[in-house]
């Protein structure tokens, strides 16, 4: 199993050969890209800021998870942090099983738990201003503690 | 003995800092510790709506009990990916 955030650039070569296995006839990947605009407003770049031991812990017990709810051969979750540029690749994930229909639905599944649990944090920064995005997908607006709810 | 308090993202530019020690004290709870914090840094009572907390790195109540030597991180709402 294959977790890291990191500052470097990610290489989904690496993730590919650490998941590939004899055994595993499906090999998916997903990247998470930095796109050029968000709700109609033009980005010039992403920071990411993360806690890097609790997101690198939180990444790995997803993809534990993922390995049993999916029966995957094995799993590979990298997120990159700092700053990245237009089209760079900040979040790459890769799942390998026996057959393709897991590997679709666990790599799927596993980027949505990703976004909702690992603390990483991205600010948009546009040409006029930069704001940190705490968005509707995170924990704290899905799956709050019952203690958090209704506050 | 201490408590090492996180912060990140808009909060960690809210305080002004990304890491503070606390003095424990008997019987803390993350709810405890963050009252301390907040009549020391005021503005971190604008987040606490949406705040997430974890001790040692695992994702915790408001009152779950903070140990002495304990990392308290307050979390902002994530949005990784």
């Amino acid at each position: 199993m294959l977790i890291r955030v990191t500052p470097e650039r990610l290489n989904p070569e690496e993730a590919i050969e650490a998941v590939r296995r004899d055994e595993a006839g499906a090999v998916d990947v997903f990247l998470g890209i930095v796109r050029n605009t968000n709700k109609g407003r033009a980005v010039d770049h992403l920071v990411y800021d993360a806690y890097p031991s609790m997101a690198e812990k939180t990444m790995r017990e997803v993809a534990e998870e993922a390995l049993e709810r999916f029966d995957l051969t094995d799993s590979a979750v990298l997120h990159r942090t700092g700053r990245l540029e237009i089209g760079e690749t900040s979040l790459l994930v890769a799942v390998s099983a026996g057959h393709r229909a897991a590997t679709f639905e666990a790599g799927h599944w596993l980027v949505n738990e990703v976004k909702r649990r690992v603390p990483v944090w991205k600010k948009e920064v546009w040409a006029d201003g930069e704001e940190w995005i705490e968005g509707p997908e995170s924990l704290g607006m899905e799956r709050a503690p019952a203690t958090m709810r209704g506050s | 003995m201490v408590i090492t308090v996180l912060f990140f993202a808009s909060l960690a530019d809210a305080v002004g800092t990304r890491e503070l020690s606390l003095a424990h004290m008997p019987g803390d709870t993350v709810a405890s510790v963050r009252d301390r914090l907040i009549a020391a840094h005021p503005q971190v009572s604008e987040f606490t709506e949406t705040l997430l907390y974890a001790v040692d790195e695992e994702y915790a109540d408001e009152d779950a009990p903070v140990p002495a030597g304990a990392t308290l991180a307050l979390i902002p709402p994530v949005s990784g990916g």
